[in-house]
C-alpha cells in the first residue's frame, strides 16, 4: 500500500479477533479463505459487529448483520458517499487526519459530490446503510477493513485500494492493535514474491529498481551492474507480445492460457513468440504451447523455501517428498540456466539463498531459519534477532513526537470509472467472477481430489433471471459476452440480483470463463477486470448444441459431445 | 516501521502453587490441574481432551482426588487454586479410571485409540468381564429417547454398527466413538461454525450425526477434515488411512512427518505431511500455530492429491 | 451464518405451527417474507445470528403439539427461522423423550411403569394393552413412561392427542378401557381429571402452611389469592428491600427442597453479589424424581404462590426476568401457570413496575420435553437456551454463570413456596419450625401401598413411621417390606427403620437421604427385584450420555441386574455380578459429571447392603 509506504496487511489475524467491527468489503472470506475467517469468528463469537460489501450475497455475507449489494465496480463511490458521511456526521478522528495525514482537505473536496442519495443512486445500496456502515466504522474501537480481490480484479482496482485506505486515515482505523487494513492474498506467496522483488519495479526487500542506491547495495552484493529501467508487468507483457517487441517468454509457474482474461487472446500472443520455456509442475495447457517445458519440483512440498503469508508472516517451507522422474528444485533450474548462460554460480541451498536476501533486506534481516523454526515463522518487519515482532504496522503514525511520526499517509484521490465493459441491450447482464471453496485458480491442482461438494463449472443466475428467462436449474444455456461464447448448466442462487451472473474460475476445461472476460487492466497493479463482464444468457434450443463448452483454445471434444447429446435429450 | 507488540493479553501472570501427591508444584494462574500435573510428571491419561478446544470433560479418565471434595475432580478443566492438594494414584483414583477403560473398552473398538493397552494394564482394567459383545446394530442412527430394548443381560451393549463411507476423502467408523465430543466442537463454535455435526439422541443411544443422519455429502459438511484432526480414537480417519489399513499396508513406523505452508491462498496455514513410500498418506496440521491452530480447509487437508498423481500420469 | 438445509420443506401446518410461537416471518425477504428490489441490495439483522436460539425447543413443542411429531421439512424450517444448524435442531428433538423424529399417530398415550405405579397394578394395565394394541411403541399407541408426577393415584397415563390446539390428559388410576377410549375417541372423551385437592388428603386442615390453599381456592382467580393473604409477602418485602429479604431468608435457614439441600438464602446472596447482569431467576418446576408429585400439587392446587414468591426472589436477586421450567408433562399445571401469569400482570402484580414500586419483573414458562436430567441446576440452563439438556461442568456454579451466563439462582418449587411465609413472619420465626437442623414446614410425596397415598405436610422433625400413619400405613392384611426414600435417586430403608427422623440431619445421621421427599412404601406383594431393574432401566433410559461412568455404567448396571435376576441359582455368577455393580457404582458416584450419574447407584447399593435384596433372590 502505497498509502503508508510499505505493501502488506496492517494486522495480524489475531488482531481480528479484538476488533468489534469487521468489513468485509469485496471479500468473500468464508470461501476463499476459510482459516483467515476462523479468526473473524471468534471475533463474531465476542459479538463484533460484521458488514459485506459485495454485489452477491456471498457465504461471507450470510455472517454478516448488513450486507450492502452495491453494483459491480461501484466501490470507489461507495467509499467517497461512506466518507462524506463521516465527515458530515463529525465523526472524522481529527486529531489522526491532523497529525498523521496529508491532503484532507482536497480529500473532503472529492468526497462532496457523494451525498447519501447520490451514492445510493450510483451503487444501488440503501442510503441508510451506508449511513450505518459509517458510523459503525468511525464509532469503532477496533476496526478491521478486509478485501479480497472483489476489490482489486478490476479495471481501477489501486484506485479502489486508496479509496478503502482513505477511510482509514479519516478515522483513525490503521496503526493500532485490532484496527487495520487487511488485503487477505489469494495465493500462498503472492505477498511474498512481491516482497522478493517479483515486481517490475522492485529489487527483494522493497528496494526500487530506480534508485541508485539501492541499485548499487545488490551491484555491490552480486559484483554486476544492474538495470535501471523497471520491467514490464504481466499486461504490459501482453501488449508488447501483440506489439512485437516481445518475442521470447519464459514462464514460471502461471497457466495464462487459462488464469488471464480474454483467454483465446493470450493463447494466440504465446502461439505467435519465437521461444517460449513453461516451468511447472505439470504440463499445463500453456506448458503444450512451449518451445521448453522444465519440469519442477512442487515448491510447497518437494523443495526447502519460504513463503509469505498476508499478515506479512515468512514461514519455512519444507521438502516432504521426492520430486518425481526429472523434475528439479526451481533454484537448481535456475542455477543450470546460469550455467548455461556462462555463469557459474555456487550451488546454494534455500536457507544459504535466503541469508543472502536477509543480507540485503533490513526488513527480513533478524530472520534466521533457526527463529523461523523456532518461532513457526516471523512477521517482517523484523530487522534484528532480538528485537520484538511486528503484529501490525504502521503505529508510528500514532506518535506525539512528529519525528517519530515520520512522513504522513496522504489520502488518495481516485475517480469514480465504471467497469470498461459496458452493458446494453445486447449484453444486458453483469458476470462477476470467482472462487469456491473447494477448489483452486483453474483447478489444475484442485482437480486432483475428488470433493464431495464440488459442483463443477456452472453459471449462477437470480431466482428472478432464471424465472424470466424460462431456465430451469441445471440446464445448459449459453452464456456470450463481446469476447466469447460458453456453455454451462444454470445454477439457482438467491444470494444474485436480476441482472447479476456469478461464475467460478476454476473449471476453465469445462467452461471456460475467460474466453467471456475483458483484458481491461489497472494502470498500476496492472490486475485484469475479472469481476465485471457484460453478457447475455440465452436457452439453447434445439440443433444449436453443436457449439463448444470451451474456448477453441483447447480441446475436450468428447467430454462436450457428450454433454450435447445429454442436452437433446432432455 | 517497527511496532511495539501490544496485544492486550501482554501482561505478566501469576504462578499458583498447588501440591500433587505431596509435591509443590507452580504453574501459571488459569491453568488447569492437568498442566499442573504434567508440570510435576505425572503421566494422566487423556481421551476428550483436546489441546485446541474447550475441555468438554466428558470420558472422565482424567480423573484426580481433590482434597476437600465430595467426588473426583477432572483435571482437565479444573482450575488450579492457590492450596489445591491433589491426588493422582489413590485407590479411588486408580479405580476410576480403570472403570472408565473398561467401560469404555467393553462398549467400543479402541484399536486405534493411542496408548489405551499401555494404560488397560496401568490400571488392571478388564474390559472383557462385562460379558459377550453385541454385535453390529443397524439402528443406531433411529433414535426413540427415553426407550431401549433390555434384553437379558447376557450380551453387553456395545457401539458396534457398519462404518459409514460416504465420500472419498474420510471415513466414520462410529464403533470407535467414544463420544467425547470434539468433532462436535470442532465443526462448531470453537472452529469451523459450519454446524455439520452434532450428537444425536440419548445416553448410549447417543451417536454423533447429522441431521436425520443423511449422508456427509448431503449435510452441511465441508470436508475442511478438522474433525478428523481432533478425533481421539480413529473414529474419523482419511480414507488413505482407511484404505491402507484395510489392505495392511498402514505402517507408521515406516512414515515421515514434514511440516511445510499450504500452497492455496495467501493465509499462510502449516500443514504437516505424513509420508509413506515417497507418498502423502495424510495432512494433519499442527495444533500451537497462530496461523491455523490445527485447522485446515478442504484444499489444504485433501488437496495434495495432485503431486502425487503427476508419476501417474507421467506428465510431470 | 452460511448454514445448509435440505430441500425438505415444511407442511401447511407445521409452518402454521411455528410461525404462531415465534411469530410471522418478518417482511424481509430474507427472513422468509416476500423477496423484494430491497432484499436484492442488502440484507440486515440486528441481532447475532444466534440470538433467537433459545426458542429451538419451543418450536419443536409448537411443531410436535400439532402434528405429533417432527418432520425434515419442520425442523428444515425451526432451523432458518432461528438461525440454528438443521443437524442441530435434530440433536434437540432426539435428546427429548416427547418429541419424535420418527412419524407416529397424533395420539399416544404414555403409561407410567415407574415404580410407584409398578406397586399399584401398571404391569397389569400393560399386560392388557399389550393383548388389545400389541407390544408398546409409537406406532401402536401407547408407550412406557418414566413417572408421571401422579403416584397418589397410580397407576397413572398421560394421553396426548396432536393438533389444534392439543389435547392432554393424565389419567389416574389408570385402566385399559380408559387408554383404548383415549386412543379411540381421543383424550376429550375422558371423564374429567381428578381436582387438585385430590392429591393432599390433608387439604383443609387447620395449620397448614405450604399446602393451606390447596383445594379452598380456585387456583384461577387472583381474588381467591388475594383474599387468602396472596402477595401479603411481596407487600412484606418491597417494604424490607433487597437487603434485608436475603438477610431474613438467611436468618430462616431454608433448604433447598429439590434433593441437594443448599441454603437458600447463602444462593440468593452470592448470587446478588455478582456484578454481572442481566441476573436470571430460575424456578425448576421439572419434577420427575420417580415419586415425585409435591410440585405438582402445588402448582395446581395454589399457581398464584409461585408468581408471588418468584417476584419476592427475583426482586431480592436482582433479576428482571424468571423462568419456570415446567416439565412437559403436566399440562394442568402449564394452564394454571399461564393463567396465573396472564392474571398478576392484568392486577399489576407482574411486568413494569410492579405495585408503583418501579420493579420490574418478567416471568415466562418453559416447558420440557420429557427428560429427567434437566431437573439438574446446570442441564435445565441447557434446555431453557434451546440445547440439549445435558449438565455443565461446576465450577463456574449458577451463581457466577447460570443462565445465558449469567448469574442465576436455581429454586425447586417447594423452597419458592416457603419464600411468602418467611416474609411475613420473619426468618427467626420461621427457624422455629422444625428442627435444629431443618427448619420449616416439609412436603413429603408419599405414595405406593398406603391406603391414603398422597402429599403431606409436616412440619421437618416427624418420623417416617409418623408419616407412614398419616397416609393410613399399608392395607390392611399386608405387611410392610421397604421404604425408597427420596426416589430413584435415594435409598431404600428397612420396614424396622421408621423411627428415623425424617429431617436432613436424621436422614444423614441414618445414612440415607430424603432427596425430593420421597416416601414409596412396598408391601410384601412387590417384587423388589423388579423395582430394582426399573430404577437401574430409569437411569440408563434418562443418562444424558455426555460422560462415560453415567452413559456405560448405567447400561453395565441393568444389564448385570438383569443377569442376577435370570440367573436363578448361580451363586457364582451371582457373587461376580455384585462386585461388578460395586466397581460400575463407585465409578459412577466418584466420577460422574452431575448427580444423576453420582447417584444412579444409591438405590441399589442401599437395596444390597440394607435390604440383602439380591442376597435373597436366590
Amino acid at each position: 500500500m502505497t498509502v503508508f509506504g510499505a505493501g502488506g496487511g496492517t494486522s495480524s489475524y489475531r488482531e481480528i479477533e479484538d476488533a468489534d467491527l469487521i468489513i468485509f468489503w469485496g471479500s468473500n472470506a468464508r470461501e476463499a479463505h476459510p482459516i483467515f475467517f476462523h479468526h473473524a469468528l471468534k471475533a463474531i463469537h465476542k459479538g463484533a459487529k460484521v458488514y459485506s460489501v459485495d454485489p452477491r450475497r456471498s457465504k461471507t455475507s450470510e455472517w454478516a448483520n448488513a450486507w450492502l449489494g452495491l453494483d459491480v465496480g461501484t466501490d470507489v463511490a461507495l467509499a467517497y458517499g461512506v466518507g462524506r458521511e463521516i465527515i458530515h456526521a463529525g465523526l472524522v478522528n481529527k486529531d489522526f487526519v491532523a497529525n498523521a495525514t496529508i491532503g484532507f482537505e482536497e480529500y473532503v473536496a472529492a468526497c462532496e459530490p457523494w451525498t447519501l442519495e447520490v451514492t445510493s443512486r450510483e451503487t444501488g445500496v440503501p442510503a441508510e446503510l451506508i449511513r450505518a456502515l459509517a458510523h459503525d466504522y468511525a464509532k469503532a474501537e477496533r476496526a478491521q477493513l478486509c478485501w479480497t480481490l472483489g476489490i482489486t480484479e478490476h479495471h481501477n482496482g489501486t484506485d479502489n485500494v486508496r479509496a478503502l485506505c482513505n477511510l482509514a486515515l479519516l478515522t483513525g482505523q490503521v496503526g493500532r492493535w485490532g484496527a487495520g487494513l487487511v488485503p487477505v492474498r489469494g495465493q500462498n506467496n503472492v505477498q511474498g514474491g512481491g516482497d522478493m522483488g517479483a515486481i517490475p519495479a522492485n529489487l527483494p526487500g522493497f528496494h526500487d529498481v530506480g534508485n541508485p542506491e539501492h541499485r548499487a547495495k545488490f551491484e555491490r552484493m552480486w559484483g554486476v551492474t544492474l538495470p535501471s529501467k523497471y520491467g514490464l508487468t504481466l499486461s504490459e507483457m501482453m501488449e508488447a507480445m501483440d506489439e512485437g517487441h516481445l518475442t521470447n517468454v519464459y514462464i514460471v509457474g502461471e497457466n495464462p492460457v487459462q488464469s488471464d482474461a480474454d483467454s483465446s487472446a493470450v493463447t494466440r500472443r504465446l502461439e505467435n513468440l519465437d521461444h517460449l520455456v513453461v516451468q511447472d509442475i505439470f504440463l499445463t495447457k500453456t506448458a503444450a504451447l512451449a518451445d521448453v517445458v522444465l519440469p519442477a519440483t512442487a515448491m510447497w512440498c518437494e523443495s526447502e523455501g519460504t513463503f509469505t503469508n498476508s499478515e506479512r508472516r515468512i514461514q519455512l517451507v519444507r521438502k516432504a517428498l521426492e520430486p518425481p522422474g526429472d523434475a528439479k528444485d526451481d533454484i537448481e533450474i535456475i542455477r543450470l540456466i546460469a550455467e548455461r548462460l556462462g555463469h557459474a554460480w555456487p550451488i546454494q541451498t534455500a536457507e544459504q539463498v535466503w541469508d543472502e536476501l536477509r543480507a540485503l533486506s533490513p526488513a527480513h534481516h533478524g530472520m534466521s531459519y533457526r527463529l523461523l523454526k523456532e518461532r513457526g515463522g516471523l512477521q517482517w518487519p523484523f530487522p534484528d534477532e532480538d528485537g520484538p515482532e511486528s503484529p501490525f504496522l504502521h503505529a508510528r503514525l500514532w506518535e506525539k513526537d512528529p519525528e517519530k511520526r515520520g512522513r504522513p499517509a496522504p489520502f488518495g484521490i481516485v475517480e469514480h470509472k465504471l467497469p470498461v465493459d459496458k452493458l446494453n441491450d445486447e449484453f444486458p447482464l453483469r458476470l462477476t467472477t470467482g472462487r469456491r471453496l473447494t477448489d483452486y485458480n483453474t483447478g489444475v491442482q484442485t482437480a486432483g481430489f475428488n470433493s464431495p461438494i464440488r459442483f463443477g463449472g456452472c453459471v449462477d443466475l437470480s431466482p428472478e433471471d432464471l424465472a424470466r428467462l424460462g431456465i430451469d436449474e441445471g440446464e445448459v444455456v449459453r452464456v456470450t459476452s463481446r469476447r466469447g461464447s460458453v456453455l454451462a448448466p444454470a445454477r439457482r442462487d438467491p444470494g444474485l440480483r436480476p441482472g447479476l451472473l456469478f461464475m467460478a474460475c476454476n473449471f476453465p476445461d469445462e467452461v471456460d470463463v475467460n474466453s467471456l472476460t475483458i483484458e481491461a487492466n489497472d494502470p498500476i497493479a496492472k490486475t485484469a477486470e475479472f469481476k465485471a463482464t457484460a453478457v447475455k444468457v440465452e436457452k439453447i434450443t434445439k440443433g444449436q448444441t453443436k457449439e463448444k463448452r470451451v474456448a477453441d483454445t483447447t480441446d475436450h471434444g468428447g467430454r462436450d459431445g457428450e454433454l450435447a447429446t445429454a442436452d437433446q435429450e432432455g | 516501521m517497527n511496532a511495539p507488540y501490544m496485544a492486550p493479553a501482554d501482561t505478566p501472570v501469576r504462578q499458583v502453587t498447588i501440591t500433587i501427591d505431596g509435591e509443590e508444584v507452580s504453574v501459571p494462574e488459569g491453568s488447569t490441574i492437568l498442566t499442573a500435573c504434567n508440570e510435576a510428571g505425572k503421566d494422566t491419561p487423556t481421551l476428550c481432551y483436546g489441546d485446541t478446544l474447550t475441555p468438554k470433560n466428558a470420558c472422565r479418565v482424567c480423573m484426580v482426588e481433590l482434597k476437600g471434595s465430595r467426588v473426583l475432580v477432572p483435571s482437565c478443566s479444573r482450575k488450579v487454586q492457590p492450596g489445591m492438594e491433589v491426588m493422582t494414584d489413590t485407590e479411588r483414583v486408580r479405580h476410576s479410571r480403570r472403570l472408565v477403560l473398561e467401560l469404555l473398552g467393553s462398549s467400543v473398538d479402541l484399536s486405534t485409540t493411542p496408548r489405551i493397552p499401555e494404560w488397560m494394564e496401568r490400571y488392571n482394567a478388564d474390559p472383557d468381564r462385562y460379558g459377550e459383545r453385541a454385535g453390529e446394530s443397524l439402528r443406531r442412527d433411529v433414535h426413540d429417547p427415553g426407550e431401549h430394548h433390555a434384553g437379558n443381560g447376557s450380551i453387553a451393549a456395545t457401539m458396534a454398527q457398519p462404518d459409514k463411507i460416504d465420500n472419498d476423502l474420510y471415513v466414520r467408523e462410529y464403533d470407535k466413538c467414544i463420544l467425547c465430543y470434539k468433532c462436535v466442537d470442532a465443526c462448531g463454535p470453537q472452529w469451523q461454525n459450519s454446524f455439520a455435526i452434532q450428537i444425536a439422541g440419548r445416553g448410549f443411544d447417543a451417536q454423533i450425526s447429522t441431521e436425520f443422519a443423511v449422508e456427509l455429502p448431503d449435510s452441511a459438511c465441508v470436508f475442511c477434515g478438522n474433525c478428523v484432526e481432533v478425533c481421539p480414537t480413529g473414529a474419523l480417519s482419511f480414507k488413505t488411512e482407511y484404505d491402507m489399513r484395510a489392505a495392511g499396508t498402514w505402517d507408521e513406523s515406516q512414515q515421515t512427518t514434514t511440516t511445510t505452508v499450504c500452497t492455496y491462498c495467501g493465509v499462510g496455514c502449516n500443514l504437516e505431511l505424513h509420508v509413506q513410500d515417497n507418498k502423502i498418506v495424510k495432512v494433519t496440521s499442527p495444533h500451537d500455530h497462530s496461523v491455523s491452530h490445527g485447522n485446515l480447509c478442504i484444499k489444504g487437508r485433501f488437496g495434495y492429491a495432485h503431486v502425487q498423481s503427476r508419476e501417474k500420469d507421467g506428465s510431470s | 451464518m452460511d448454514l445448509k438445509f435440505s430441500n425438505a420443506e415444511p407442511f401447511a401446518e407445521e409452518r402454521d405451527a411455528i410461525d404462531r410461537r415465534l411469530g410471522g416471518p418478518g417482511e424481509d425477504g430474507w427472513d422468509g417474507g416476500e423477496r423484494d428490489e430491497r432484499d436484492h441490495r442488502s440484507a440486515q439483522t440486528s441481532l447475532p445470528a444466534w440470538s433467537r436460539r433459545h426458542l429451538v425447543l419451543e418450536a419443536l413443542h409448537a411443531v410436535n403439539d400439532r402434528v405429533g411429531w417432527i418432520s425434515p421439512g419442520a425442523l428444515n424450517y425451526i432451523g432458518k427461522r432461528l438461525s440454528v444448524a438443521p443437524a442441530d435442531v435434530y440433536s434437540v428433538a432426539t435428546f427429548y423423550a416427547l418429541f419424535s423424529t420418527n412419524l407416529r399417530p397424533k395420539r399416544i398415550v404414555h403409561v407410567c411403569t415407574d415404580i410407584a405405579c409398578v406397586a399399584r397394578g401398571s404391569k397389569e394395565v400393560c399386560e392388557g394393552l399389550e393383548k388389545r394394541l400389541g407390544p408398546a411403541g409409537a406406532m401402536n399407541g401407547w408407550k412406557h413412561s418414566p413417572c408421571l408426577g401422579v403416584c397418589e393415584r397410580a397407576p397413572a397415563a398421560l394421553a396426548v392427542e396432536a393438533g389444534d390446539p392439543p389435547h392432554e390428559h393424565l389419567i389416574g388410576p389408570a385402566t385399559v378401557d380408559e387408554v383404548l377410549l383415549a386412543l379411540n375417541n381421543g383424550p376429550a372423551a375422558l371423564a374429567a381429571e381428578a381436582p387438585p385437592v385430590m392429591a393432599v388428603p390433608q387439604a383443609g386442615q387447620e395449620g397448614l402452611v405450604l399446602l393451606k390453599r390447596v383445594g379452598q381456592v380456585d387456583p384461577e382467580s387472583i381474588d381467591d389469592y388475594l383474599a387468602t393473604d396472596g402477595y401479603a409477602g411481596l407487600r412484606r418485602a418491597f417494604e424490607m428491600g433487597p437487603a434485608q429479604i436475603i438477610s431474613e431468608v438467611k436468618d430462616s435457614r431454608l433448604m433447598g427442597r429439590g434433593g441437594a439441600a443448599f441454603p437458600a438464602g447463602i444462593k440468593w446472596e452470592s448470587t446478588a453479589k455478582q456484578p454481572a447482569t442481566p441476573r436470571y431467576l430460575v424456578c425448576n418446576a421439572d419434577e420427575s424424581e420417580p415419586g415425585t408429585f409435591k410440585d405438582r400439587a402445588l402448582l395446581e392446587g395454589d399457581p398464584f404462590a409461585l408468581i408471588e414468591s418468584m417476584t419476592i426472589a427475583g426482586y431480592a436477586i436482582g433479576a428482571e426476568r424468571g423462568y419456570i421450567y415446567l416439565r412437559g408433562e403436566y399440562p394442568r399445571s402449564y394452564r394454571l401457570l399461564r393463567n396465573a401469569i396472564e392474571k398478576a400482570r392484568e392486577r399489576g402484580f407482574l411486568g413494569a413496575n410492579i405495585l408503583g414500586t418501579g420493579w420490574s419483573f418478567e416471568l415466562e414458562i418453559r416447558r420440557g420435553a420429557g427428560a429427567y436430567i434437566c431437573g439438574e441446576e446446570t442441564a435445565i440452563f441447557n434446555s431453557i437456551e434451546g440445547y440439549r439438556g445435558e449438565p455443565r461442568s461446576k465450577p463456574p456454579f449458577p451463581f457466577e454463570q447460570g443462565l445465558f451466563g449469567k448469574p442465576t439462582v436455581v429454586n425447586n418449587v417447594e423452597t419458592l413456596y416457603n419464600v411468602p411465609l418467611i416474609m411475613q413472619i420473619g426468618g427467626a420465626q420461621y427457624a422455629k419450625i422444625g428442627t435444629e437442623g431443618s427448619t420449616g414446614p416439609k412436603l413429603f410425596c408419599v405414595s405406593g401401598n398406603l391406603v391414603r397415598p398422597g402429599v403431606y405436610e409436616v412440619p421437618f422433625g416427624a418420623t417416617l413411621g409418623e408419616v407412614l400413619k398419616l397416609a393410613g400405613g399399608v392395607p390392611q392384611g399386608r405387611t410392610l417390606q421397604a421404604v425408597l426414600l427420596g426416589g430413584a435417586a435415594g435409598g431404600f430403608v428397612r420396614a424396622d427403620e421408621l423411627d428415623i427422623p425424617l429431617t436432613f440431619e436424621g436422614a444423614r445421621a441414618n445414612d440415607t437421604t430424603l432427596g425430593s421427599g420421597v416416601v414409596l412404601a412396598f408391601d410384601d406383594t412387590v417384587d423388589l427385584s423388579g423395582i430394582l431393574l426399573r430404577i437401574a432401566r430409569f437411569f440408563r433410559d434418562e443418562s444424558c450420555g455426555q460422560c462415560v461412568p453415567c452413559r456405560v455404567g448405567t447400561v453395565r448396571q441393568e444389564e448385570a441386574l438383569l443377569r442376577i435376576v435370570h440367573n436363578h441359582g448361580d451363586a457364582g455368577a451371582k457373587g461376580r455380578d455384585v462386585g461388578l455393580l460395586r466397581d460400575v457404582g463407585l465409578a459412577m458416584k466418584d466420577a460422574s459429571i452431575c448427580g444423576l450419574g453420582q447417584a444412579a447407584w444409591n438405590a441399589v447399593e442401599s437395596a444390597i447392603d440394607r435390604l440383602g435384596v439380591l442376597k435373597e433372590s436366590r
